[in-house]
């Protein structure tokens, strides 16, 4: 008896992982209008792998939903995750308020149970806040099995086996459904979106929530004082040839 | 034997005290070098700090630990079901102590084992974890990098149980000159854990380790392959006695292994020396690496952004300078 796969995938728009951030002269955050944003690299993989497992496994996945927590403008990477193969998505719009973590889990939590899910699976990190928790903290409210920085993902029947980057080198998790997978970088090579599918997605579902819809008060525990630059390298030198090289290591007691 | 100091805490004195707990992780018997850092950013929060280690060599991993300056007291939890750690077991065992026994701080290094079960206990104590800190600026305020390093945010804290991980690079390795005393952990926890530990692939280097190295090596896309890097790299680290890491392009492409990826997604580092050869230097990379004391880049492209950040950099071609520089050194 295997059950049918209900895949959750939640999305983050962050600033485009190309651009680098500026500070915003009040020195409370980054500078965000005019700016580029995308889906958040270790979310497109997640989507990626829930699309793989369909494809690879006939009959297996019966619903992929992707949800994001975020500004309005947080539907147009739901309709690229829809445009790409998700079935269903839900914006659970929160203006433009940074949400934290532990407050993203909670509202996650409320659209597992809504959604029936059986299978999360998210990015390990968002590459704004860096935080690297919503997988972990959605994990521990649902008292759910968890695999943080997947690099391999197996279903058998209903079981998952999980292979791990870790600190000097891999390990492989087995646990049975639900639960909760973080997506590592070489966990696959996310797909395109082609124009048909562009194109179609504009009929797909698209849900959209307050928080206060799924019962959930955000009320953020930590308070940003200030946001700045790090402090900047002095300037180096250029060298001519190896000599040299050797002679300005020696200068600055690095040898 | 734990419930009489929880009393000695109520009457002995008016002031509550408040208690740091510090988890040592412990590989082999030996405790990592990113704890002892995390144990230095305990040591600037300024309360009194117990450590906690666990394991099913609980009693060994205990002998190191109580030597770490700086810790007044060292908790054992002694069970097979710690090992490797499991985020499913850790995090309740962790939830039972911290409550029990009244600590208010909670900090853990920010190795792949902190990372995977900090927010998990975050979950189970209601409470907001803070990522991967670099700086301590009293007990609720603390700084961290984000958007990969290109901005620090101080952040304030309003939860009463303060989580955090630390950033090895941004401490000190407290020094193992102390004696704690020893303790048995007497909570017991049903974690209802389902998740199995099935085994595991760790490399094994003679080289230092990259988290912890004073000089690190690392080579990217320009050392073309598997060969070149290995044929390049490794005399150059063997001279400098420096541990090897890389570029995402490098391990992307499988010149070495991606537990030794530099960067926002890899391990962050901060040696005495950095050489970077043939890294251009994107902004993934320059967030692993550019608290390193001295930087030196060589690479052929003299507009390789690596440049930016480098004290020192040979523009040229890799082949032929850094087996000079091996020669030289």
């Amino acid at each position: 008896m295997s059950s049918k796969l209900k895949i959750l995938v939640p999305v983050k728009r962050v600033i485009d992982f190309a651009i680098k951030p500026r500070i915003n002269k009040a020195g409370t955050g980054v500078e965000k209008k005019g700016v580029k944003f995308s889906i958040n690299p270790f979310c497109d993989i997640a989507l990626e792998e829930s699309l793989k497992l369909r494809e690879a496994n006939k009959g297996l996945v019966e619903k992929i939903h992707a949800v994001s927590i975020g500004p309005t403008k947080a539907q147009d990477i739901l309709r690229t995750a829809l445009a790409k193969g998700a079935d269903t998505t839900t914006l659970v719009d929160v203006g433009e308020e940074e949400v934290e973590p532990l407050n993203v889990a909670k509202i996650l939590h409320k659209v597992v149970e809504k959604e029936g899910s059986n299978l999360v699976i998210l990015g390990k990190q968002s590459i704004d806040d860096d935080a690297n928790q919503t997988g972990q903290i959605l994990a521990g409210l649902l008292n759910w099995p968890q695999a943080t920085n997947a690099s391999k993902v197996e279903v058998s029947g209903e079981e998952v086996s999980v292979t791990r980057e870790v600190d000097g080198g891999a390990d492989t998790l087995k646990a049975k459904l639900p639960m909760i997978i973080t997506t590592d970088l070489r966990l696959n090579e996310p797909r395109y979106a082609s124009l048909p599918n562009i194109m179609k997605a504009k009929k797909k579902p698209l849900e959209k929530l307050k928080a206060s819809d799924l019962g959930v008060e955000i009320a953020n525990r930590l308070e940003t004082l200030k946001v700045e630059e790090p402090p900047a390298r002095a300037p180096g030198v250029k060298v001519e040839n190896v000599d040299e090289l050797v002679a300005k290591l020696k200068e600055a007691k690095a040898i | 034997m734990l419930r009489s100091i929880a009393s000695k805490r109520l009457f002995s004195s008016s002031i509550v005290r408040r208690d740091t707990l510090a988890f040592i992780e412990v590989a082999n018997g030996k405790v990592s070098a990113a704890s002892l850092s995390a144990v230095s950013a305990a040591k600037a929060i300024g309360k009194p700090i117990s450590g906690i280690v666990l394991g099913p060599e609980g009693e060994k991993a205990a002998e190191s630990a109580a030597k770490i300056d700086g810790l007044s007291k060292l908790l054992v939890a002694k069970d097979a079901k710690y090992d490797h750690y499991l985020a499913e077991e850790v995090a309740p065992l962790f939830k039972e102590v911290v409550t029990k026994q009244n600590f208010t701080h909670f900090v853990t290094p920010a190795s792949a084992v902190g990372k995977s079960f900090l927010p998990r206990l975050g979950a189970l104590l209601d409470a907001q974890p803070i990522s991967d800190i670099t700086k301590v600026l009293g007990e609720d305020t603390f700084v961290r990098p984000i958007y990969a390093g290109n901005a620090l945010a101080t952040v304030k804290t309003k939860d009463s149980i303060v989580l955090t991980s630390v950033r090895a690079s941004a401490f000190p390795q407290a020094e193992l000159t102390g004696g704690a005393s020893v303790e048995e952990v007497s909570e017991s926890v049903e974690s209802g854990n389902r998740t199995e530990f099935v085994g595991e692939e760790l490399v094994t280097s003679e080289r230092p380790e990259l988290g912890s190295a004073t000089r690190v090596v690392a080579g990217g896309r320009g050392l073309k392959n598997k060969e070149t890097f290995d044929s390049i790299m490794n005399p150059l680290a063997e001279k400098l006695n420096a541990a090897i890491g890389a570029s995402r392009a490098a391990v992307d492409a499988g010149y070495c292994d991606n537990s030794l990826q530099v960067g926002q997604t890899g391990k962050i580092v901060a040696p005495e020396l950095y050489v970077a050869v043939g890294v251009s230097g994107a902004i993934q990379h320059l967030a692993g690496m550019k608290d390193s004391k001295t930087v030196v880049a060589i690479n052929k492209d003299p507009e390789a952004p690596i440049f930016n950040v480098a004290d020192i950099g040979l523009v040229g071609d890799l082949n032929e300078t850094v087996p000079e520089l091996v020669s030289k050194l």
